[in-house]
């Protein structure tokens, strides 16, 4: 039995140590919304966040969390940023077949919880590691840089 | 994708083919689509109003990114005088009544979902409506004439009814037909922009695709599979796999070795250990060079000719100053970003299975023939798709799933494809050469031929749709080409390579149209002419054509003469009862090339959503550049090269430019926009490259030709 702390609650999981968070969440907790695409750190589909940060939850094991904090999907909304950031894909219509927009959503999060304001070209350096395969690439951009004016109380 | 006519016997057939036969003989009439609840108003297949006043739309189509529940449900709440909000969409299952008339079968696909329910869609929704006005008049004793439907009431008078409160009565009133529909000056709903009806869900992980799915009881498989395809197991010995905790079964399923357990990660690790001998059969010495050689030496072979007029052979003979060139396109895998993946559970009343699927009616058949029951034994639930592409019309998986939960009866079991196995077991697209020739005189086409040499996805997907030589999805891009020509031979050669191929997002629209959009520019350069108004003087004839190109080239900024250091390229065509115009700026040099600016114009007629038709045709440019810049499936000893995105690399938001839409409407109903965008990207991107550094190049993917993209 491991202990997990997961958007803010406790859990306990009967999984291998060497468990990807991935399953851990799909299989184990039946939370689905993080998603399976490359199983190597390649699409960004699976992204949480430990502590804050943006992380692939595919390649992480449960073994590396022992009193860490992991928001997942489901979690975020709560949050200010994550919130401000669903929002703005909502204004947007950016999802398509929606498959990878958990994780750009997590990814465009945690950008915008370090960097209230970022550049053009710190938007595309922080996504470029989250893959659309249906090409919503314009509209996540501009759905980022949305939601941090809104953050800023410039809608 | 062609239009196909369909008859009840197109649906036997086309069932016949997915399933190898066992479904000759099989018919779902009489059946009606979900059993209605008692005091439900369900008129029609399509929509239910339930007591309570809730809506559901049963859609026929599966939604994988192209907007299906949001723009049928449009089209539904048109005539039914309701706020699309308001209707709830629910997935449909298998049946005749659901057949698309574009393709004869019940298919998603070939950009055909909105013009196919064009029609019976808003007659479903008005026929709907005018049995729960009936009600209302007859409740009131008032002349149906006076009495209006509007946003889920019926009014007269004083009166108000909610379209709930009628259902029961309108449930007992005859199905009136040939109802009017609305002109299109009165839509309230079509046309207009509202957020898709599954946004939001998609925002927040809410959404449930097949991998999503998750049963009482349910076990996970993991496979591995041959790694050549078509091989089978030779032997294996799964003795430590099955002693692993949580593993329940190891199974043979001829193709490969599966493991079943309680956890997808301990399936997987148990399977990945299993010493696996393989007879990888005859594809084990394939090649790609050796695949392209083939169809080289067939280009001599008998010839299907799609397109024809005057006689190319007197411009075009030997010696007489024809240009020539040959194009070539390198295979491609699908790579949906959601893994293939099924759910299936096998027990004594039958199968039921549970996937992001584009052809159900095909994973029925595939369903039915793994488990050897009966069609009728079969449930089919789809679910949302996380990226189609083409890639699941096929159901290998489907198989594969229903034959590993055999093993374990009762009990569903998902299976999950991890990417390696996604990339390397495919249904390519297929590998393609073009050997174009042309001649120009007056500035302008006097002669142009142009064969296509490729493997034929048809002949092995629906036989019976290929007839003489004549494989109409190879013949897309030639039978629609717009452009005024006077002596014209546009063939298509099949030629088998060995390796299986697949319809994949616009088929062969892509591959004509990237050596035909490249090589009309090569004769304009032979012709001295801007490809721009090269292009225009041979559209006369085609003044839609001619609109969305002129408008593209303006939008871009288009010019003949750019500035050192940028180049602009243009490419013109029809798909799908649309035309499209595409202009992509760069600049840069060869070893760094950087996409400035891609522009797009489309006239689809009539966009029923436009919002999400511009976003249809800014994925489908995304979705040919994978094409255009660098990625490529290649075979060494009979397996795919490719493992993953870092060697199939998809682009991403850095590789991207800004893609600039815009739409004309020029009125009738509806083209097809779902794969509108694809085509042109990559001769676009060409020719741009033309433009920018002189070189031609005549290869797609466009790195293999010598350049570098930033």
């Amino acid at each position: 039995m491991a202990t997990l702390h997961l958007n803010g609650k406790t859990v306990t999981v009967d999984a291998a140590p060497d468990t990807p968070l991935l399953w851990v969440l799909r299989d184990h907790l039946k939370m689905t919304g993080t998603k399976f695409g490359c199983g190597a750190s390649l699409c960004g589909a699976c992204t949480v966040h430990v502590d804050g940060v943006a992380t692939r939850s595919c390649v992480t094991p449960l073994s590396a969390l022992a009193g860490k904090r992991v928001t997942s999907i489901e979690g975020i909304a709560t949050g200010r940023v994550g919130a401000a950031v669903q929002a703005a894909w909502d204004k947007h219509q950016v999802p398509q077949c929606g498959y990878c927009q958990s994780g750009q959503v997590m990814t465009a999060t945690a950008l915008l919880s370090k960097n209230p304001k970022p550049s053009d070209a710190q938007i595309v350096e922080a996504m470029q590691g989250n893959l659309c395969r249906c090409g919503t690439y314009g509209r996540i951009e501009a759905a980022v840089r949305d939601a941090a004016l809104a953050l800023e109380g410039k809608p | 994708m062609t239009a196909t006519p369909v008859t009840r016997r197109d649906f036997i057939k086309v069932s016949a083919i997915a399933s190898g036969g066992l479904l000759i003989g099989f018919r779902l009439e009489g059946k009606t689509p979900s059993a209605p609840e008692a005091a439900n108003f369900t008129p029609n297949a399509w929509v239910t109003v339930a007591p309570d006043g809730s809506i559901t739309l049963t859609c026929h189509r599966n939604e994988m990114g192209q907007d299906v529940h949001t723009s049928l449900t449009m089209l539904l709440a048109e005539e039914l005088h309701v706020d699309p909000r308001r209707v709830k969409v629910v997935q449909a299952t298998v049946d005749p009544v659901y057949i698309n008339a574009m393709l004869g079968g019940q298919i998603t696909g070939g950009s055909t979902s909105v013009r196919d329910a064009w029609m019976p869609l808003r007659q479903a929704g008005a026929a709907a409506r005018t049995m729960l006005v009936s009600a209302a008049a007859a409740r009131w004793n008032a002349p149906v004439g006076d009495c209006r439907a509007e946003n889920g009431f019926v009014l007269h008078g004083p009166h108000k009814a909610s379209y709930g409160s009628l259902a029961a009565a309108a449930a007992k009133l005859p199905v009136p037909k040939d109802v009017p529909l609305k002109d299109a000056a009165n839509f309230a709903v079509i046309g207009k922009n509202l957020p898709r009806l599954d946004g939001s869900d998609k925002a927040r992980g809410r959404t449930v695709y097949g991998m999503d799915v998750k049963q009482p009881g349910m076990l996970y498989a993991a496979l591995v599979p041959c790694p050549v395809i078509g091989g089978k197991v030779a032997s294996f010995d799964g003795a430590a796999a099955s002693k692993r905790p949580g593993v329940r079964a190891v199974v043979n399923i001829g193709e490969g070795v599966a493991v079943v357990a309680n956890h997808f990660w301990t399936a997987h690790t148990a399977a990945d250990a299993i010493p696996i001998q393989w007879d990888e059969g005859p594809a084990a010495t394939l090649d790609t060079a050796g695949m392209f050689a083939k169809l080289d030496r067939a280009r001599n072979n008998p010839a299907f000719v799609a397109k024809q007029a005057g006689d190319v052979s007197v411009p075009l003979a030997t010696g007489g100053g024809a240009v020539e060139a040959e194009y070539t396109c390198q295979m491609l895998s699908h790579a949906t970003l959601e893994p293939q993946n099924c759910t299936a559970r096998v027990n004594s009343t039958g199968v039921d299975v549970w996937g992001s699927l584009q052809f159900p009616q095909g994973a029925l058949g595939a369903a039915a023939a793994a488990a050897g029951v009966k069609p009728e034994q079969v449930r089919i639930h789809p679910q949302f798709l996380g990226g189609g592409f083409g890639r699941r019309l096929e159901n290998d998986f489907v198989a594969q799933a229903v034959a590993i939960a055999k093993a374990v009866p009762g009990t569903p079991v998902q299976l999950i494809w991890t990417r390696p196995q996604d990339l390397q077991h495919d249904f390519y697209r297929p590998p393609s050469l073009h050997v174009m020739r042309g001649a120009v005189s007056n500035g302008r086409i006097s002669a142009l031929s142009s064969t296509l040499i490729s493997p034929s996805i048809t002949s092995r997907a629906f036989p019976a749709f290929v007839q003489k030589g004549n494989d109409p999805f190879m013949t897309e891009g030639l039978v629609n080409l717009t452009y005024d020509i006077p002596n014209i031979e546009l063939r298509s050669i099949i030629e088998e390579v060995g390796i299986r191929v697949g319809y994949w997002r616009s088929v062969s629209h892509a591959l004509n149209a990237f050596a035909i959009e490249s090589f009309v520019d090569e004769l304009a350069l032979a012709a001295h002419q801007d490809p721009v108004a090269f292009r225009l003087a041979m559209l006369e004839k085609m003044p839609r054509q001619r609109a969305v190109l002129e408008r593209a080239a303006r939008m871009a900024g288009y010019t003949a003469t750019p500035a050192s250091g940028r180049g602009f390229g243009v490419a013109s065509m029809e798909c799908y009862e649309t035309n499209v115009a595409l202009v992509c700026e760069v600049s840069g040099s060869a070893d760094a090339i950087k996409l400035e600016r891609i522009t797009a114009c489309a006239d689809c007629g009539f966009a029923v959503h436009p919002d999400q038709a511009i976003a249809q045709l800014q994925g489908g440019i995304v979705t040919g550049l994978i094409q255009a810049l660098r990625s490529k499936i290649t075979v060494k000893n009979g397996r795919v090269e490719q493992s993953n995105f870092h060697d199939f690399q998809l682009p991403r938001m850095n590789q991207v430019p800004p893609i600039q839409v815009e739409l004309v409407q020029s009125g009738g109903k509806p083209g097809g926009i779902g794969e509108v965008g694809v085509p042109l990207a990559a001769p676009v991107v060409a020719n741009a490259v033309f433009s920018l550094t002189g070189k031609r190049i005549r290869s797609t993917p466009l790195e293999d030709g010598g350049v570098r993209f930033v």
